[in-house]
């Protein structure tokens, strides 16, 4: 058991009555990445957030590291946990989120040592020193001094990677980190991802990314209306899905991936022929109109 | 290319083919006649206050030139303002953190705070502080025990437990009152603004900053309350500039009268030079204010940092140490 980094039991979240997530049960184990796939709307970025407390439990247990997350036992009854204890819980946990969130008044530099100064009470040089390491590994040293506003958005979702690892965290949480970025800026982003994998971290991944999926996950596991589905190696689940709904579910990306792929190409067509059209003189541009003067416009 | 460079006339097709364009604006009649209005109307003003004996200019200055009435410019006007804006911001901004948590408490005694002195004009409020304070404490404010004098009756006993007793009219009819006052006051409408400012950050601020084990008044202080600046100082600016022009008031207190605005009035009265008395206050409120304007223009350009594509000097270092580098 104690290789187990996170254990949820029967975990259940509601809000009002309307029931997210009916009874997750999944364990993580030290130095394991877990990809967790399904629709919008299957309950996974809560779950993701239900770690990290952004949310709170409605049942169910979650433990982290063998210690229960946003409760206390104390002679078999459940107290809430204080702000402190709370707090300190969530500094051993990495957060990457969609949108990124970094903060927009402070540079590259200043978002990553923000937290190892104030809550871990680092010296700025020593947290400075770190930071500059961090920005190095996701590739962005020359940015440490810009401002998110200045940065792309998979700069700016690497520099919050960083920042997530100056706390220096056992395990890393992903909530969707590559669904408000650019198609070709995907790329950057998954790389520092597999770098971190690589190297050990645990790492909770919620994405539409197959292919990240694939190469990169240990485990695999889809979600629906707020079940686990199926659990299991990624060549296992998403080549031999075992549950009609991760056929159905698999088959829709698969359709959408090649829709774009349709997209991609009609666009490369049109832009061929358009290079076709252009030439000055042909039959095109009708009488009076300069082909020359339209395109400046 | 079959077709020559525009504008160069080359064969019959020039005719048919437009060059640059010369063409007519919109004539903006109405704009020539207000114009007209506002230079006659203009005019008309400067003769007046040229011409027109009881704008007796070299009076004016020499009431600027006054010690009272300096005194009272840097008293009570700017150094009340600035000390009621300290009270009103830093109260105000608590309030509107009270307002905003999840401690019911505190949400209702912000929100009782608010209305209360919200719903107080300035000057009654001010009258009320200065005319009728001493007569509500006829033996004056007292730190120590509350409801000392029944304990003390209930147990036997004989003496007070009370360490230190202030005049009630010294305390709120002063410079002391004026702060209080008008502080107490502007902090109800800072609340407002301050929420505002708070609502307007982006509620995944607070997430990044509790997902990296801030607790959460840390993270109000360093992540939210920072970018929240950017939407208070603005308005904050108005208030300032309101908050000086109010220290006028002060006039109702009764006993606080090292303040612009009752320094002239005296002047007026002893004189009867009314109009350039009065105009000596005018010139120094309108250059208070402009000084003021500046002040706020960078303020909102400090606190704005971050979000216009500008670089900075921090970059702009990098890149010069880059380029010796190569």
């Amino acid at each position: 058991m104690a290789d187990h980094l996170v254990e949820a039991v029967n975990v259940t979240k509601a809000f009002g009555h309307h029931e997210v997530l009916k009874g997750i049960d999944l364990t993580v184990d030290r130095g394991e990445v877990v990809c967790l796939l399904g629709p919008s709307g299957s309950g996974k970025t809560t779950f993701l957030r239900l770690i990290n407390q952004m949310e709170t439990l409605t049942g169910g247990r979650i433990r982290v590291d063998g210690e229960l997350i946003g409760f206390k036992e104390v002679k078999g009854r459940l107290h809430v946990r204080r702000d402190a204890d709370i707090a300190r819980q969530r500094a051993r946990i990495g957060m990457v989120f969609q949108r990124f969130n970094l903060f927009p008044h402070k540079t590259a530099l200043q978002n990553v040592i923000e937290a190892p100064i104030t809550v871990r009470r680092k010296s700025r040089a020593a947290a400075t020193a770190q930071a500059r390491t961090l920005l190095e590994t996701v590739g962005l040293a020359d940015r440490a001094d810009y401002y998110p506003a200045q940065l792309s958005g998979g700069q700016q979702q690497r520099v919050a990677i960083a920042r997530a690892l100056a706390m220096e965290p056992e395990l890393m949480l992903f909530d969707e980190p590559t669904s408000a970025l650019d198609p070709e800026l995907v790329g950057e982003v998954l790389t520092a991802m597999r770098d971190l994998a690589a190297h050990g971290m645990t790492m909770i991944v919620v994405t539409h990314e197959m292919t990240f999926a694939r190469e990169v996950a240990d485990r695999v596991v889809f979600m629906d209306d707020g079940v686990v589905v199926e659990a299991g190696a990624p060549d296992e689940v998403l080549l031999h899905p075992q549950e009609e709904r991760t056929r159905t579910f698999l088959r829709r990306v698969r359709q959408d991936a090649e829709q774009e792929l349709e997209a991609a190409r009609a666009l490369e067509t049109l832009e061929e022929l358009g290079e076709l059209s252009d030439p000055p003189g042909a039959s095109g541009p009708e009488p009076g109109e300069d082909p020359e003067r339209r395109r400046v416009h | 290319m079959t077709a020559g460079p525009a504008g160069e006339p080359t064969s019959t097709r020039s005719a048919e083919r437009p060059g640059r364009i010369e063409a007519v604006g919109v004539r903006h009649y109405g704009r020539w006649v207000a114009v007209a209005v506002i230079v006659v109307l203009v005019a008309m003003f400067v003769n007046m206050i040229i011409f027109n004996p009881v704008f007796n200019w070299p009076f004016v200055f020499e009431v600027m030139n006054q010690a009272p009435v300096i005194q009272g410019l840097f008293v009570g006007t700017l150094l009340v303002t600035v000390l009621t804006m300290i009270v009103g911001i830093a109260f105000g901004v608590l309030l509107a953190v009270m307002r905003l948590s999840d401690n019911p408490i505190l949400r209702g005694v912000s929100w009782v705070y608010t209305w209360v002195f919200r719903s107080i004009p300035r000057i009654v409020l001010l009258t009320f502080m200065g005319a009728a304070m001493g007569l509500i404490f006829p033996k004056g404010i007292a730190l120590g025990v509350p409801f000392d004098w029944k304990i003390i009756e209930a147990l036997g006993l004989r003496g007070d437990w009370r360490f230190a007793t202030f005049d009630a009219n010294t305390l709120f009819g002063g410079f002391l009152g004026a702060i209080i006052g008008l502080g107490a006051s502007e902090a109800a409408y800072m609340a407002e603004i301050a929420r505002a400012g708070i609502l307007s950050v982006d509620k995944g601020q607070r997430e990044a900053a509790l997902a990296l084990g801030m607790k959460s008044p840390l993270a109000m202080r360093r992540i939210v309350l920072p970018q929240a600046m950017r939407v208070i100082v603005p308005p904050t600016g108005n208030e300032t500039i309101a908050m000086m022009k109010d220290t006028s008031l002060l006039i109702v207190l009764g006993s606080f009268t090292s303040e612009l605005f009752y320094q002239v009035g005296a002047i007026a009265n002893r004189t009867y030079q009314i109009v350039p008395s009065y105009l000596a206050a005018v010139l120094y409120y309108l250059i208070v204010t402009s000084i003021m304007m500046v002040g706020q223009a960078w303020l909102e350009r400090h606190f704005g940092r971050g979000f216009g594509a500008r670089s900075t000097r921090a970059q702009a270092r990098a890149a010069l140490a880059a380029g010796a580098g190569h």
